[in-house]
């Protein structure tokens, strides 16, 4: 009897537990919900980390700074993707995106223009540039396929397993910004995509096929550190004209330069004092970021060590991006 | 059982040959002749039948444009419309904000506890509530709980995992909480009213066959990227098994039990807390430990929708392809794992335990000790300066599963004389196995695949299966991703095939040695208890990324299952039954045909359906590496945040899941049997 009264007891304090849980949130409930984490002051930064190993190698480096330079108190880097980030950056969950490649032409309306809820923080100093690649070994061995017409002639030598009768294209991760199945569709080429899942996959696949000469067609881009290590030819797609890719499903031109843009929540702008200060005049160039980035993908360093790595090595570049005292 | 057949070795060539040579001819009309006594069979067969002929016939696979109906416009809609009202929206403002920041701030702060704690306060915690809740005192059974928990949290402090361990400890402390409290208030739904059974019972079932990745979406649409949708999900994920199985201790209760507290008076209140409720706790604890260990592999899964902790390292990795960190991280998660199983387990058992129960009348005593001792070494470690775990105490072990995995790449992956390599495999298998497999079922025209899946699920189950089993297929060609669905059908089934082929085998050979077992039971737990990302990684390094790699990894990860219930079912055959057919002079091989294989048939089927389950919710992740179809299309409806994407694909693969559990369930007789 005395084990079920004990059970008996146990299960009251679990009931009361569960009421006490219930009644904080009835005391909660009276009135409405705080909306997101407030932005702004310069104790906390929040800086999204979309999942490319280049944004990773900005967003270390401005942790490393902004913690040790600044005498920001943390800096927490939210794994997010683009989409995801610019509705963060809205809601103030986090503060700030380094590296945007103008993949989002709807959010930037709503969010800059309209709410108002995002500024511009200025370029990142880096060129994005999406194309088609092939190998050097396989351009030089047909030249013609340097050009997206005389690629699809060639379509026979990138047929896999995975490809059926078709030529295999090596296709993005699934957040980039990309227009390949449509291209593919309005020049009627004989491919189909591979989809790779995530950009390590897509790096480990060409460096398989690269090792064994193998020939491929891959969506690629720069700046990315493995262009360092292997030598990749642009396909000739259709030149970019302004607004060539609206509506996106009608796309037959390739892909634009883009200088990178940074964003910064509109408030942290505003009250992030020498945060928001030192994040607007964050600056690099290509080879810099590849460098922190192969640090991280290839020689597998963690984002911390990377960044310790190259802020000793490069002093004078950072120096300039510290607020004015 | 294993030092049998080798006794008589003599009389039992002699007696197979003499056997074989009599009994074959029977055998085969017997087939044909049960056949034909089964309607069931028969149908299926024509059923087949009819597929494959219209399938060869030239009839299109494609599913008719006119039966589909368009559910991307409302989903589009309703997608702009929760980014545009996620924070002024009442419905946001009073209810659904409420919940997100007070799930926010619970997870906080019991983050900033064990912050405040240190790593001695939360490592002397730890074990002194595994050795509390192994009864405390000198037991054995006490101490050895308490060693393993120092163990665990010593070694995920060795590793250099420490913070990011109690992250994931911090949400899981409120998950399985709340997930504990829901469940048991579904539980006791379902349990004590009919009513609520009836509606509840299917939910549960069918909560039970969801691949968890296909339902993020939504919630990161709601509650946003980050805590309050991790917490969201995993609650919905792990609440199930809790209210399954209070449901099914409330209702197994002895009725004598209930009888005698009737006649004494007890108001129904009374009896459900003096007698039903304690009654049913052996049940509810069982629930208890299966819903931590599923709050531990979601809050894993759901570090793609913000959850930090472990799985935030692991889902890092993974966009590196880092194997020994995200190995370092899953074998912390495994610790974990090992500490809360070893710790909830260990009271189940006491339970059971009649000497252990008299002794617990003082029970509020080692719970003080536990909070003194935690006190005490929380103060020490304070002023020591020592709350974080020491840098100079972590042995990475990163760089050499890194070193091993490049190795195997490079020497392994192709140019093996005779056997290929890795990569030649993975080709092969896409193009000989799986390839062959999608094309059949994309080339069988729509409605042949219907009455096949229709038929299949009349012959298993009963008409109800068949009407599911039809509709979920008819929802997917309706939502237009026929085509996808079946691509991922391919994948399921291929691996199903390799998983089934290697479990059975496995599974018979363990359940036949025991010194089989013994070697592979830690290998099976542990296999068990890794989170499902770390399987990606070193498959892509093997077998480049592809749908391949996804098939080994959905192998991987659903084999231990299938052998365990193998082995299970092998070893729960009545020795009298081989007893007796050993002394009737059967070989090994006779044996396992004619007595094991058939008296295990319940738990083979079982390994089937839950083999199925387990193979669908890893080959979806693989979209992750390149299994593309309707995996990738949750990828990119989480990574784009399109619901219309992700969404659609998401119900695809509920469909997919809801049909391959409903043809591959034990039927309601074979059940009865098995249990």
């Amino acid at each position: 009897m005395k084990r079920t009264k004990l059970i008996n007891n146990r299960i009251g304090a679990v009931v009361a537990a569960g009421a006490g849980v219930l009644g904080l949130l009835a005391l909660t409930g009276c009135g409405a919900a705080e909306t997101g984490a407030s932005a702004g002051g310069s104790d906390k930064v929040t800086i999204t980390v979309p999942s490319w190993v280049g944004a990773q190698a900005n967003a270390e480096v401005a942790k490393a700074l902004l913690e040790k330079e600044v005498g920001v108190k943390k800096v927490e880097l939210k794994v997010m993707d683009e989409p995801i980030g610019w509705d963060a950056l809205n809601n103030g969950k986090a503060d700030v995106i380094l590296e945007d490649w103008d993949g989002l032409p709807e959010k930037q309306k709503l969010y800059i223009d309209q709410k108002k809820s995002i500024v511009k923080g200025g370029d990142l100093g880096v060129t994005g540039h999406i194309g088609w690649f092939i190998p050097k070994y396989y351009a030089d061995a047909h030249p013609e396929a340097k050009t997206f017409e005389g690629l699809n002639k060639l379509a026979k030598d990138f047929k896999t397993s995975e490809s059926g009768d078709k030529g295999e294209f090596l296709g993005a991760a699934p957040s980039y910004t990309t227009y390949d199945e449509y291209l593919i569709k309005n020049h009627k080429l004989n491919f189909k995509i591979k989809e790779t899942g995530n950009e390590a996959a897509q790096i480990k696949e060409i460096q398989q096929k690269y090792e064994k000469k193998q020939p491929f067609v891959t969506y690629w881009w720069e700046p990315q550190w493995l262009n360092n290590d292997i030598d990749l030819v642009e396909v000739k797609l259709p030149k970019f004209k302004e607004g060539c890719n609206e509506p996106k499903e009608k796309t037959e031109c390739g892909y634009a330069n883009t200088p990178l843009q940074k964003y910064l929540n509109a408030d942290f702008a505003k009250d992030g004092g020498d945060a928001a200060e030192f994040l607007k005049n964050f600056k690099w160039s290509t080879e810099q970021q590849n460098e922190v980035a192969k640090y991280i993908a290839k020689d597998k360093m963690s984002g911390e060590e990377a960044a310790k790595k190259w802020i000793e090595d490069n002093k004078s570049t950072w120096q300039a991006w510290l607020p004015k005292k | 059982m294993s030092a049998a057949p080798t006794e008589t070795p003599v009389l039992d060539k002699r007696d197979r040959i003499t056997h074989s040579g009599s009994e074959s001819p029977p055998a085969a009309p017997g087939f044909w002749a049960r056949l034909a006594g089964n309607p069931k069979a028969v149908l299926l067969v024509a059923a087949l039948l009819v597929a494959v002929i219209a399938a060869l016939a030239g009839g299109s696979g494609i599913w008719p444009k006119d039966l589909t109906f368009d559910l991307r416009t409302p989903l589009t809609d309703l997608n702009e419309w929760l980014v545009d009202n996620r924070d002024t929206h009442p419905l946001f403002l009073y209810f659904l904000l409420h919940i997100s920041n007070t799930a926010q701030s619970a997870v906080d702060s019991v983050v900033l506890g064990l912050e405040n704690l240190g790593f001695i306060g939360v490592t002397v915690a730890a074990v002194l509530v595994a050795w509390a809740a192994g009864g405390a005192g000198l037991q054995r059974r006490a101490l050895r709980t308490a060693g393993t928990a120092l163990g665990a949290f010593g070694l995920i402090g060795l590793l250099g995992m420490w913070e990011p361990a109690m992250e994931t400890v911090g949400l899981m402390v409120v998950c399985v909480v709340v997930a504990a409290l829901v469940g048991v208030v579904l539980g006791m739904i379902s349990g004590l009213s009919d009513r609520g059974e009836r509606i509840l019972r299917p939910v549960f079932d069918t909560m039970q066959v969801l691949p968890a990745f296909s339902y993020l979406l939504p919630f990161v649409l709601i509650f946003d990227v980050g805590t309050p949708s991790a917490f969201v999900t995993t609650v919905i994920y792990a609440a199930p098994p809790m209210a399954r199985l209070t449901s099914l201790g409330l209702r197994g209760a002895d009725a004598a039990a209930l009888e005698a507290s009737q006649s004494l008076g007890a108001t129904y209140r009374q009896q459900l807390f003096t007698a039903r409720l304690p009654l049913a706790r052996k049940q509810m604890l069982l629930g208890l430990n299966q819903t931590i260990m599923m709050c531990l592999s979601m809050v894993v899964l759901a570090s793609m929708i913000g959850a930090g902790g472990l799985g935030e390292e692991i889902y890092r990795s993974l966009s590196i392809l880092d194997t020994g960190q995200s190995l370092t991280a899953g074998i912390a998660i495994v610790l974990i794992a090992i500490w809360l199983d070893r710790t909830t387990a260990v009271v189940g058992e006491r339970l059971d335990d009649p000497a252990a129960a008299t002794r617990r009348n003082r029970s509020w005593l080692p719970w003080a000790v536990v909070a003194a001792a935690t006190a005490g070494a929380t103060a020490v470690g304070t002023a020591l300066g020592k709350l974080e775990w020491p840098d100079n105490w972590v042995v990475s072990i990163s760089e050499p599963v890194n070193s091993v995995v490049d190795w195997i790449e490079s020497e392994l992956g192709s140019g093996i004389p005779v056997l290929g390599g890795t990569l030649t495999w993975a080709s092969g298998f896409a193009e000989y196995v799986i390839n062959p497999l999608r094309d059949a079922l994309q080339a069988t025209p729509w409605w042949a695949l219907l009455l096949v899946a229709g038929v299949l699920a009349y012959a298993v189950g009963r008409w109800k299966a068949a009407v599911t089993a039809v509709l979920a297929l008819g929802v997917i060609g309706g939502m237009g991703l026929w085509t996808r669905s079946m691509d991922t059908l391919s994948q399921v089934i291929a691996a199903l095939a390799v998983t089934l082929l290697l479990g059975f085998a496995i599974g018979v050979l363990a359940g036949r040695v025991d010194r089989v077992e013994r070697a592979i039971r830690p290998l099976l737990d542990t296999l068990q208890t890794i989170p499902q990302f770390v399987y990606l990684i070193p498959m892509v390094a093997l077998f480049s990324g592809g749908r391949t790699a996804g098939v080994a990894s959905a192998v991987l990860y659903a084999l231990p299952a299938v052998v365990r219930i193998t082995n299970q079912g092998i070893r729960q055959i009545d020795p009298a039954a081989l007893e007796a057919s050993r002394s009737l002079g059967a070989s090994t091989g006779q044996q396992l045909r004619q007595v094991q294989l058939p008296l295990a048939r319940p738990s083979l089927l079982l390994a089937v359906n839950q083999g199925v389950v387990l193979v669908l919710s890893m080959v979806v992740i693989a979209g992750m590496i390149g299994g593309g179809a309707l995996g990738v299309d949750v990828v990119k409806g989480l990574a784009k945040g399109d619901l219309a994407l992700g969404m659609t694909a998401g119900i695809a693969i509920v469909c997919l899941g809801v049909l391959l559990d409903r043809i591959s369930q034990p039927g309601a007789d074979v059940k009865k049997r098995g249990l």
